[in-house]
């Protein structure tokens, strides 16, 4: 074991790294200033767990409950007449009057599985994987516009400047790969999330933590590739060379960083061969690639669904995949059928994937977006506005008990009546099902331990397999 | 495993003994912090579990503690666990050195002196420093105060690093660039007393030297040049930046230094520098999504204005205290709103900037217009009576305008904000569609509506001031309709006929600027007044009169072929139409209305007055009240009617065809009306709960006796002499920036929450000396680095770093990798591509362009790689799109600017290696510098190299050094002669490039060479501050 693993340890066993008691060592340790600590180590858990992977399908743009997941044929009934006023009270809409009419689901449902849980018709693989899923049809949130929503969903608050989801799992659990980030990010659809990079950002974490943002055509991790006229023995000469004048100047200079950076640069030549072979869909058997929908060399959701796949299966943390497609305020009907098309298939057979090969138990799959739709219209008759009370996502695997629906909202779609899930809620039990308590997983920061959760959040039990 | 475990024993007990190591503990120091830190949540004021303070004296002393006896004293065992009483604290442990430390001090008597005896004693950070006696055995006060310490846990210094090692350290703390071969061997030279001192004097002086400190500075001010969320269009805020390397290459005193960027535009005859400065308060970001409330995100902005004040400049947390009493320190959420009322009560404004030449363009082009039409007025003796004359004829506009209110149709604005101002105006905010409507409607009882008034009107949160709200403030109207019901059938709206329009500026037909395109192959146009009624969706009424002019209020009329004439009341309803922005509503490319007034009048004849608002305004005045400069705006005004001075107004009008366009800047400024401010309920715009007046809170220094309550008293009571952290914190983070971590580890909080200091009388020496300087930053800077401490090597034997892993008792010189910028510029400087320029408009250095356009990016950004050496110029200034950072940056820990951020982390990472291995810049500097060496570098491959070597790492390479790379060399040319590698392709040459190699260099060699350079670029030493 080297000097730096065991001071890295002396750190976490003598100071309890993440339970809120970080002393001045730690602080510098994890913020990267103590010499030669590895802060991606593999870490223990708070308590055993089962899903040590998490890949998020991020629906980005608010995805329509109402058209997708959560039924409402009274609403259909009350098309076109104005909204009860007193459930308009208070209620801040982004675009709309609020006291805009409703606006009756636009797709039939029909129900599945032994769960019998009820799904659009624009969802036919989603619906065969009901009872692998668990619905929660009773999510809310406190924000009614893009960036702010994106950001309470990955990182607690709408504030920018805290760390991700992602880097809070990296940071609890430390990654399990030795050649590829333990944070992963692909990004598809019509534009980029609204959030921008701090989506998966560190925040005050180590910037170690943060996200890598993959590409799913060219070079995956940026600058990954050799140079033109540099082959791969002149790399590796090159890097033995750096290597070699770092170990002496290590010798003299007696700094563990040096140490670190020479594995630092061991662990990119390692990158170098493996990242392109990870990316390289076209070694995935027919079958699987048509399962996904998939088409090697063509950048798309699904392609990226497999690769979630790929890089869990190579010990990846946590992946997030965003789709940037859902804000409906127009042409609800097109759009929605597109992008259902675009990705029913790809989270449906990914589920199947993870759960045919084993990977499932450990691998949590959550979707959804940062918020909801309105049950009002928005326009003439097809869109609807963004709407934080009510609305709806699905998590697999990982500890989550499969074959349920839980949660309802009011029969008009407008408000939780049942099981409320708040975004804080939510984080409590991804924490949780990754074997953290998430009141303690903690990082001081301006003299506060701070958390995802902040001083919020409950672990939603009855999501609990 | 087995030696693993005997190593790790040994190291902590080894640490563990350093720290306790102090021979007396003290309490305000080492017990004091620990109880804030982690008891006083249940026993301070708040809570008092078990009847126990922790914060005060009495109360400890009477339950808990029995001095000179731990193993007999409550606090002991329940913080150690001893007994079968529940440990303290709950759910958790203290570290084991704070047990340690607890039980030392009880048994040392448990010393609690009588000024922090009270409950709430008064935490070291918030009383003012002062200085203490030095202690004896050194010339610097910095090392007497490090040595006294070293003894006393018996460490002996280490010996001064070698020069060159000395010259690099010094170069890239002051100036962030390492010292050049020559400069190195001039040092060398200089055996006289006083080698060093001269360096740091040229150092201090050179213009980098400013780069370098505002760098660091601005990551506080958490400068970027973009928006951020979801649209993060670009904005210009770059003269700020330059603005703060200026003020550090001046040495403008700190006092000042922050008085300008807190308050700069209230100062008396505030110059353009003094008002750019307040750019530090409007660094915060700024959401235009579709749909959101302004005022939301103007509140967020106030908060990130507190915060950065907070971290950066006061060193206090005060977030905390947006929703609720600080926890910890003795915050209210009151004293926070009341801080807050100093600055709520501003515009966000964007005024037009200009560079020195430009300004004395400006001069010339005023003092120009004065002389001609002083030249007038000379050659025209009753020139004062024939303006009389035609101010009698002018004297009455003809129309009676009855203002109107409408209300806006929220479907209409395509998710722009239509904000309903006072004066029955309308100011446009939020999202900024670049195509769209307005439809607003109005019930009038006039009668005989005859024509429409539109007024353009100017305001401070518009760009450049407006009246438009495209990024030069101009605008465009495509279509001017109107409609009228009868109040009594709102159902049957008939479009009015416009029969005539007349405005007060009406340019010649204009193509749209390109930045409008909207990617249709239609030619659109702006133009008169009259392409608003022609029914044409490609022309337009534009106002842009030229640079000079173009930021004025105007005023269009339009004339309804037929009176109005529903008895009972009019329903009229106005549609703007606003069509002619660009393709990309998600950039800066609107042309929409910014802040406008409609009115309504019965008189057939209304024309739009052809007056500027403000002579209007003056001639209504008696002559004898106008001031001479009132009078002369009227005569400007006036001589443009007057037919015979046709040939000098047209030279005027020449001359200011010349007018420089300038830049823009966001800045802060007052507001004539004042803004309330409330207490928000648990930080939320909408739950606004008691008014507060401003204030600052109790536990810091009063505000300045007798000074009204302005934005100015609050930057001044920042830098009050009696300030407990201000000179603290800054010196902290100079500190910080060049041994590493600061005095203090927690740069941006001095709070009870804060780390203890580990020299707290160091620190406290060098906050008075720095406010008794008058706040003197290079004073400081020289100090520092003429102390012996920070000449000291940095080489750390295996029993130093575990004694001291973190060196924070700087019994050796610092060693760290530098920050990310430091990391580009050494590539840029040892490969001599560096373009040394300081300040102007941020740059476009290459970057992958997928980044920049979805998915990746919400929406595409514009990156147009800047061209020739303006890509190499220093990374201060690369472009920083918050949403997308730079990302050869990025990698090496450079913050993005949403936060203010005074302390950096410092990764090392795999990307990091990729980055320097791969990026095309870096990659530029490899083969730059190869070219440099087979010029420069000596006849022989070992001169040669010796010499990249320096470039890079400032010293001569070791035999050992050469051993690896001489025989790299030379396997690489092998391998190139052999045809395994192309020489033109590693070397990057094209017939151009082939052609200026060196003489007698070959293609090989260029490419053996850049081989050589990537791996000594790639150098830990050479991304290390030794």
């Amino acid at each position: 074991m080297s000097p730096k693993q065991i001071t890295r340890r002396w750190f976490m066993e003598q100071c309890g790294v993440g339970l809120g008691s970080m002393a001045l060592a730690n602080l510098l340790v994890e913020s990267g200033y103590a010499s030669g600590a590895d802060p991606l180590a593999p870490k223990q858990p708070q308590f055993p767990a089962k899903a040590k992977n998490v890949i998020f399908l991020f629906m980005a743009g608010g995805p329509s409950q109402i058209e997708l997941f959560d039924y409402k044929p009274q609403l259909a009934k009350f098309d076109g007449t104005l909204p009860p006023a007193d459930l308009l009270k208070g209620y801040r809409a982004a675009f709309i009057n609020p006291n805009s009419k409703l606006l009756g689901p636009k797709f039939k449902f029909a129900r599945y599985g032994q769960s019998g849980a009820q799904i659009s018709e624009l969802l036919p693989h989603t619906a065969k994987i009901v009872d692998d899923i668990a619905i929660v049809k009773s999510m809310v949130t406190d924000a009614f516009n893009h960036a702010p929503g994106q950001l309470l969903m990955n990182t607690g608050t709408m504030q920018f400047g805290r760390p991700s989801m992602g880097a809070w799992t990296v940071y609890g659990l430390g990654s399990e790969s030795r050649d590829l980030p333990a944070f992963v990010v692909f990004s598809s659809g019509a534009k980029g999330p609204s959030g921008g990079d701090s989506c998966w950002g560190s925040g005050f974490l180590p910037t170690v933590y943060q996200g890598v943002q993959f590409r799913s055509a060219g070079d995956p991790i940026l600058y990954l590739s050799n140079p033109k006229g540099v082959d791969r023995e002149l790399q590796r000469d090159s890097l033995d060379a750096i290597g070699a004048l770092n170990r002496g100047r290590l010798k003299t200079e007696g700094d563990p960083e040096i140490e670190t950076r020479i594995s630092a640069y061991e662990m990119a030549f390692r990158m170098q061969s493996s990242a392109p072979g990870m990316m390289d869909l076209s070694t995935e058997p027919k079958h699987v690639l048509e399962a996904y929908g998939a088409e090697p060399g063509k950048p798309s959701f699904a392609n990226n669904c497999l690769l979630a796949r790929r890089l869990v299966e190579r010990g990846v943390r946590f992946v997030q995949l965003y789709h940037e497609a859902w804000d409906q305020h127009g042409a609800l009907v097109r759009d929605l059928t597109k992008n259902c098309h675009d990705t029913d298939k790809a989270c449906a057979a990914l589920v199947q994937d993870l759960k045919q090969r084993g990977l499932l138990d450990h691998t949590l799959v959550v979707w959804g977006g940062e918020f909801g739709r309105t049950p009002m219209v928005q326009g003439g008759s097809d869109g609807r506005d963004h709407h934080p009370n009510a609305f709806t996502m699905w998590m697999a695997g990982g500890g989550v008990k499969p074959g349920i629906v839980m949660g309802e909202s009011d029969e008009l779609g407008f408000n939780v009546v049942k099981d409320k899930v708040h975004v804080h809620d939510l984080h409590g039990t991804i924490l949780h099902l990754l074997g953290f308590d998430h009141t303690k997983l903690t990082f001081r920061f301006q003299g506060r331990d701070f958390r995802l959760t902040d001083v919020h959040g409950s672990v939603v039990n009855s999501l609990l397999a | 495993m087995h030696s693993g475990y005997v190593r790790l024993s040994f190291l902590a007990t080894a640490f563990a003994a350093a720290a306790l190591a102090q021979s007396r503990v003290d309490f305000a120091r080492d017990i004091q912090p620990v109880f804030a830190k982690s008891c006083y949540a249940c026993h301070s004021e708040k809570r008092q579990m078990a009847g126990l303070r922790l914060d005060s004296r009495a109360s400890v002393l009477a339950k808990s503690v029995q001095p000179g006896k731990s193993a007999a004293s409550e606090l002991y065992r329940r913080v150690a666990g001893i007994g079968d009483q529940a440990r303290m604290p709950m759910g958790g442990k203290l570290d084991p050195a704070d047990i340690e430390r607890v039980r030392q001090w009880i048994d040392q008597g448990a010393e609690w002196p009588e000024s922090l005896a009270g409950a709430r004693a008064t935490h070291w950070g918030f009383t003012p420093p002062v200085r203490a006696a030095i202690p004896k055995g050194a010339a610097s006060p910095i090392d007497a105060f490090i040595l006294a310490r070293l003894a006393k846990e018996g460490l002996k210094p280490a010996p001064e690093a070698s020069r060159p090692t000395l010259l690099r350290r010094l170069s890239l703390d002051l100036t962030g660039l390492p010292p050049t071969p020559a400069e190195i061997d001039a040092f060398l030279r200089d055996t006289q007393p006083g080698a060093y001192e001269r360096q740091v004097d040229r150092l201090l002086a050179s213009p980098h030297y400013g780069e370098r400190q505002a760098r660091t500075w601005l990551d506080g001010a958490r400068y970027a040049d973009s928006d951020g969320f979801e649209k993060d269009k670009q904005r210009q805020v770059w003269f700020y930046r330059d603005w703060v390397i200026n003020a550090f290459n001046r040495n403008m005193p700190y006092d000042r230094f922050i008085i300008e960027q807190i308050a700069g535009d209230l100062l008396p005859n505030a110059t353009q520098d003094q008002i750019v400065a307040t750019g530090f308060l409007r660094n915060a970001m700024t959401n235009e999504e579709g749909g959101i409330d302004p005022e939301q995100f103007r509140m967020e902005a106030m908060f990130d204005r507190m915060d950065a004040i907070g971290k950066g400049i006061l060193g206090v947390t005060i977030q905390c205290a947006q929703c609720h009493n600080h926890k910890f320190d003795p915050l209210k959420q009151e004293e926070y709103y009341r801080m807050f009322a100093f600055l709520n009560d501003s515009h966000e404004a964007n005024i037009a900037v200009y560079t020195p030449p430009e300004q004395m363009k400006r001069a010339d082009i005023l003092r120009e217009t004065r002389e001609l039409e002083g030249g007038l007025e000379h050659r025209t003796p009753d020139w004062a009576d024939r303006m009389a004359q035609w101010e009698y004829t002018v004297r009455n506009p003809a129309a009676h305008w009855t203002i109107v209110r409408p209300e806006v149709d929220d479907i209409s604005t395509g998710g722009q904000k239509y904000l309903p101002m006072e004066d029955g105006s309308f100011l446009a905010q939020g999202y900024a569609p670049t195509k769209h409507t307005v439809k607003l409607t109005v019930k009038t009882d006039l009668k005989n509506i005859a024509a429409f008034r539109l007024e353009l009107l100017k305001d401070a949160n518009l760009p450049r001031g407006g009246p438009g709200r495209s990024v030069d403030g101009t605008l465009a109207l495509t279509e001017f309709r109107v409609e009228a019901a009868p109040a009594s059938d709102p159902t049957k709206p008939v479009a009015v006929t416009i029969a005539r329009a007349t405005a007060d500026v009406n340019p010649a037909e204009t193509p749209l600027d390109p930045l409008y395109s909207d990617k249709s192959d239609r030619r659109r146009v702006t133009g008169p007044v009259t392409f608003a009624i022609d029914g044409k969706e490609e022309t337009a009424w534009g106002i842009d009169s030229g640079p000079g002019d173009r930021n004025q209020p105007r005023k269009a009329v339009f004339n309804a072929a037929a009176p109005i004439a529903n008895e009972g009341g009019v329903i009229l309803t106005f549609y703007l139409k606003q069509n002619h922005g660009g393709w990309n509503s998600d950039d800066n490319q609107n042309n929409n209305l910014g802040r406008f007034r409609l009115s309504i009048t019965s008189d057939p004849d209304a024309v739009a007055d052809p007056l500027p608002a403000n002579v209007r305004s003056i001639i209504a005045k008696p002559r004898a009240e106008r001031t001479p400069a009132e009078q002369q705006a009227v005569f400007h005004y006036w001589r443009t009617t007057v037919p015979e001075w046709k040939p000098v107004n047209d030279r005027i009008a020449a001359l200011w065809r010349d007018y420089p366009e300038g830049s823009t800047q966001l800045v802060y400024a007052r507001r004539d009306t004042p803004r309330e401010t409330h207490i928000l309920a648990r930080g939320d715009f909408l739950k606004p709960a008691a008014l507060v007046t401003p204030g600052v809170p109790a536990f810091l220094n009063p505000l300045p006796a007798g000074d009204p309550p302005t934005r100015l008293t609050f930057a001044k009571w920042m830098v009050d002499r009696r300030s407990p952290t201000t000179a603290r914190s800054f010196v902290n983070r100079l500190w910080q920036a060049y041994f590493g971590i600061g005095i203090v580890a927690t740069a941006e909080n001095f709070g009870t929450q804060a780390e203890a200091p580990s020299h707290p009388e160091l620190l406290d020496w060098l906050a008075v000396e720095f406010m008794e300087s008058g706040w003197d930053v290079k004073h400081m800077a020289r100090l520092i680095v003429t102390s012996d401490a920070y000449k000291r090597s940095s080489a750390a034997t295996p029993e130093l770093t575990a004694q001291d892993p973190y060196n924070r008792l700087l019994a050796r010189g610092p060693r760290f990798r530098v920050d990310a910028e430091v990391v580009r510029d050494i590539a840029l400087a040892a490969s001599g591509l560096l373009n040394g320029k300081v300040g102007g408009p941020s740059v476009f250095p290459p970057a992958p362009a997928f980044l920049f356009v979805a998915p990746a990016s919400y929406s595409p950004k514009v990156w147009i790689e800047s061209k020739g050496d303006e890509k190499y110029r220093r990374a201060l200034y690369t472009f920083r799109y918050r949403s997308v950072p730079y990302p050869a940056l990025q990698t090496f820990d450079a913050p993005n600017g949403e936060t203010s951020c005074v302390r950096r982390g410092r990764s090392n990472t795999p990307l990091q290696a990729l980055t320097l291995l791969n990026e095309p810049v870096f990659l530029d500097a490899a083969r730059a510098l190869a070219t440099l060496t087979l010029r420069e570098g000596g006849a022989t491959d070992q001169q040669r190299f010796a010499y990249a070597f320096r470039r890079c790492t400032g010293r001569q390479p070791d035999a050992s050094d050469g051993r690896v790379i001489l025989p790299f060399l030379e396997k690489q040319k092998q391998r190139l002669r052999d045809g395994w590698l192309s020489a033109l392709d590693l070397a990057g040459l094209d017939d151009a490039a082939k052609s200026a190699l060196p003489k007698g260099a070959t293609p090989v060699d260029a490419a053996a060479w850049t081989a050589v350079s990537r791996v000594l670029l790639n150098l830990d030493e050479t991304i290390t501050k030794e």
